[in-house]
């Protein structure tokens, strides 16, 4: 943390340092968030959220319904039950847990219930493998929830509760994942400063506040919620005479996201001494650099050292994480990167046949820049292997080379790093 | 010319409970009474097929609601034809979320419902969580859902509306298409004469979980059906109903059947009425019971299948085996209820 702008409410004498890994970040977050009811299925690496926060039921700590669902399916029906019924309401999970509650993460955002849900990202079968990538996150990348992906375990534990309060905002109304990668950060032990609890209340607003909605029967505005006093019928079938109508404003409240995101990040600031980037995203050295590495998630720490270490010999190279990746920051990503010569995207996922998800948003950002760098993809990191500083430099050599060169071979478009050639 | 008189600020069909005010309205078993003291919960304009039991189904469980109510629908007939937006039918809050997840949304409800009212944040007394969802949702595709719930114990009614098919999307045999039967998926052929296997016995699936409250139910049989409704409401915990629902589209009879076809369901025992409760096991219901104590009441399994198109092909010659097996297992498992059944002439 460099030089404060302003005096945080709470400075770091005024809030709790504790001793978590990134799993019990969450729980610590929740805890504090005057959560409603939690819904969960044990999967590896998330298990710890579900374990931990179940001791804080088990002790009277919360007031929280923790609902031990059959599945994930079921985790994520029961949040929107809880959340349409005007509940505060929040589920975790990885990859195949993920993976089956797709179906029920579009009917959540569609329905415009600001569920918060803790993603660790694993990689998904086959083969089964329990460590981290990208894949569980990109297989969610198009299902309409505010995607923000965390560096380390302090960023976890802010952006659980910073979740909240984006998910809920009237102009949002949209369920928020938190995504921390599989044991780099679920089960990685870091030092972290943590709120008073009276702090992430106040921060929240207190418990989950109705947004009201207007319907033709009945003539004042009524809460969007399960209601004896006012009823409504939610979750109707709408067909091609009104479907697209209403899609609209799911897509215009994930625009409208953007802001709020931005304003939540400025506010933690002011509360905490902590903010990340703009919000959206979080660049490193992007003044005057020539070569930019684009990643998001925990791997930006080892990047953004190796790209200090260029740095001292005289390379100008510069990082962007993405925060979030959806909404996705195209003018952000535009701005910082059209005037670099050579951009790689690094994408722990891939769609075969195709390139990683990042890569392709990036791509498409640039493509109206008026200067368009040459951009390469790197996949990196599947199934859990490390990204060591090594690779990076890997990377920033190639690109060295490939600036030299002028331009990527059309063959060279799609890169790995860290496999072993067959 | 006078301007037109202001619309009522609430229309009078929609059910407005005040908050606050504590409710417990009274079971009504008297005609009369009913359709002057309560209003259903589904309102006329929906689209249900004319001569479908479901909306009966509806209706019926609506009158036995104590009070603050909510609906919980899978994906099927009666949640399509009752929400083609911007248009619902229902007088209460209604929830649709998919098709294999109701009992899971219905246990989120009733997770919010309990937080809610243990932070002084519900505006009710309470507020009854009621499932309605079809066979597929129910002995298919949403059974592991069931299955949780009633384990985990939520305070929900689950009423099963079986029409024996996935009928919403045309006639599709399920785990609740009764042995023979034809179906789109099931078709009456030269080698296989309609459905190979028996339905499951879903509602003693459910007996197994130990919970509150199972009853079977017909809307024929109407009384009996309002007073299960408000038993499983008013137990603490899971509680199901297993609702015969006739579909004149895919059982293939007559529109005016719709409840004719129900008697004859348990005129023939081929479903029996019955509730079970963990303290006083199986007890015949209703004609169940009559029948129970005046064998000669027992209908043969044609009368239930000579007014259904689906059974058609058990009615010819070349058939009569394979409705002598049909008839063989009604009374094996009506002999095998009757043992169960603590209420049965011995």
């Amino acid at each position: 943390m460099s030089v404060l702008e302003v005096v945080p409410k709470y400075p770091r004498e005024k809030q709790v340092m504790i001793n978590v890994n990134g799993d019990e970040a969450v729980a610590y977050a929740l805890k504090q968030s005057y959560v409603d009811v939690v819904a969960a299925y044990p999967i590896t690496p998330q298990t710890i959220i579900v374990e931990k926060f179940s001791e804080y039921v088990a002790n009277g700590e919360v007031h929280t319904e923790f609902v031990a669902v059959e599945s994930e399916h079921s985790a994520m029906s029961a949040c929107v039950g809880a959340a349409a019924a005007g509940a505060r309401a929040f589920t975790a999970t990885s990859s195949q847990g993920l993976a089956l509650m797709v179906e029920i993460l579009y009917i959540a955002s569609g329905m415009r219930l600001p569920i918060v849900m803790a993603v660790v990202n694993r990689a998904l079968s086959a083969p089964i493998n329990i460590h981290n990538d990208h894949s569980d996150a990109y297989l969610m990348r198009d299902s309409g929830w505010v995607m923000l992906f965390t560096e380390n375990v302090q960023e976890t534990y802010d952006t659980t509760i910073q979740a909240f309060k984006i998910a809920e905002h009237p102009e949002v109304q949209l369920p928020v994942s938190v995504h921390l990668d599989g044991f780099f950060l679920s089960h990685t032990l870091e030092n972290i400063y943590a709120l008073p609890d009276e702090a992430v209340y106040e921060f929240l607003g207190g418990a989950r506040k109705l947004v009201k909605t207007k319907v033709d029967y009945f003539a004042e505005e009524v809460d969007y919620a399960l209601d004896p006093g006012r009823p409504l019928s939610l979750g109707p079938l709408a067909l091609y005479d009104y479907y697209f109508e209403m899609k609209i404003p799911q897509i215009k409240a994930m625009e409208y996201s953007e802001k709020v995101i931005k304003e939540v990040n400025e506010e933690w600031y002011k509360l905490t001494g902590r903010k990340y980037g703009n919000g959206l995203v979080d660049p490193y050295k992007l003044e005057d650099a020539e070569i930019v590495i684009v990643a998001m998630g925990s791997s930006a720490g080892t990047i953004r050292s190796v790209v200090k270490k260029y740095r001292e010999k005289g390379v100008r190279a510069g990082l962007l994480r993405i925060r979030s990746f959806r909404p996705f920051p195209r003018k952000d990503v535009k701005e910082l990167l059209e005037n670099a010569n050579v951009v790689a995207v690094l994408d722990k996922g891939i769609g075969p046949g195709s390139f990683g998800a990042l890569y392709l948003d990036v791509v498409s950002t640039l493509y109206t820049s008026k200067s368009r760098p040459l951009i390469v993809n790197y996949i990196y990191g599947l199934g859990g292997r490390d990204l060591q500083p090594v690779h990076v430099a890997q990377i920033i050599d190639k690109l060295l080379e490939d600036l030299k060169r002028g331009y990527i071979p059309e063959e060279e478009r799609l890169r790995f790093i860290g496999v072993r050639s067959s | 010319m006078s301007s037109p008189p202001a619309a009522p600020k609430v229309p009078h069909e929609i059910i407005i409970f005040e908050p606050g005010k504590k409710y417990e309205l009274p079971l009504i078993l008297n005609l009369r009474q009913l359709a002057e003291q309560r209003k259903p919960a589904l309102l006329p304009g929906h689209r249900m097929c004319a001569g479908c039991a479901a909306p009966i189904i509806v209706k019926l469980a609506s009158f036995a609601f104590r009070g603050p109510t909510v609906v919980v629908n899978a994906t099927g007939c009666l949640e399509v034809a009752t929400t083609i937006y911007p248009y619902t039918s229902w007088a209460i809050p209604w929830i649709h979320n998919a098709f294999e997840n109701a009992a899971a949304t219905a246990s989120g409800i009733e997770a919010a419902v309990k937080a809610l009212k243990r932070t002084g944040r519900l505006k009710y007394d309470y507020i009854d969580v009621v499932v309605l969802a079809g066979d597929g949702g129910t002995y298919d595709i949403g059974f592991q859902a069931l299955s949780g719930m009633a384990e985990r114990g939520h305070d929900v009614l689950y009423i099963l509306y079986d029409n024996e098919a996935y009928m919403n999307t045309g006639i599709q045999r399920s785990g609740g298409t009764p042995k023979f039967a034809w179906t789109t998926t099931s078709p009456v052929g030269s080698a296989i004469p309609g459905k190979p296997e028996h339905k499951k016995p879903i509602a003693e699936i459910m007996v197994a979980h130990r919970i509150p409250y199972v009853a079977t139910a017909t809307p024929a049989h109407w009384v009996d059906f309002i007073k299960k409704v408000r038993k499983g409401i008013e137990v603490n915990g899971p509680a199901f109903i297993h609702a015969l629902s006739s579909c004149n589209r895919g059982w293939r009879h007559a529109e005016e059947l719709g409840i004719e076809v129900l008697r004859r369901a348990v005129d023939t025992c081929y479903f029996p009425l019955w509730e079970w409760t963990p303290e006083t096991g199986y007890l015949l219901t209703d004609r169940s019971l009559i029948i129970a104590r005046n064998p000669s009441l027992k209908q043969p399994i044609e009368k239930f299948i000579e007014v259904q198109g689906r059974f058609r092909h058990l009615l010819r010659p070349e058939n009569r085996e394979l409705l002598k097996a049909l008839q063989e297992y009604v009374d094996a498992t009506w002999e095998d209820l009757l043992k169960r059944a603590v209420n049965a002439p011995k």
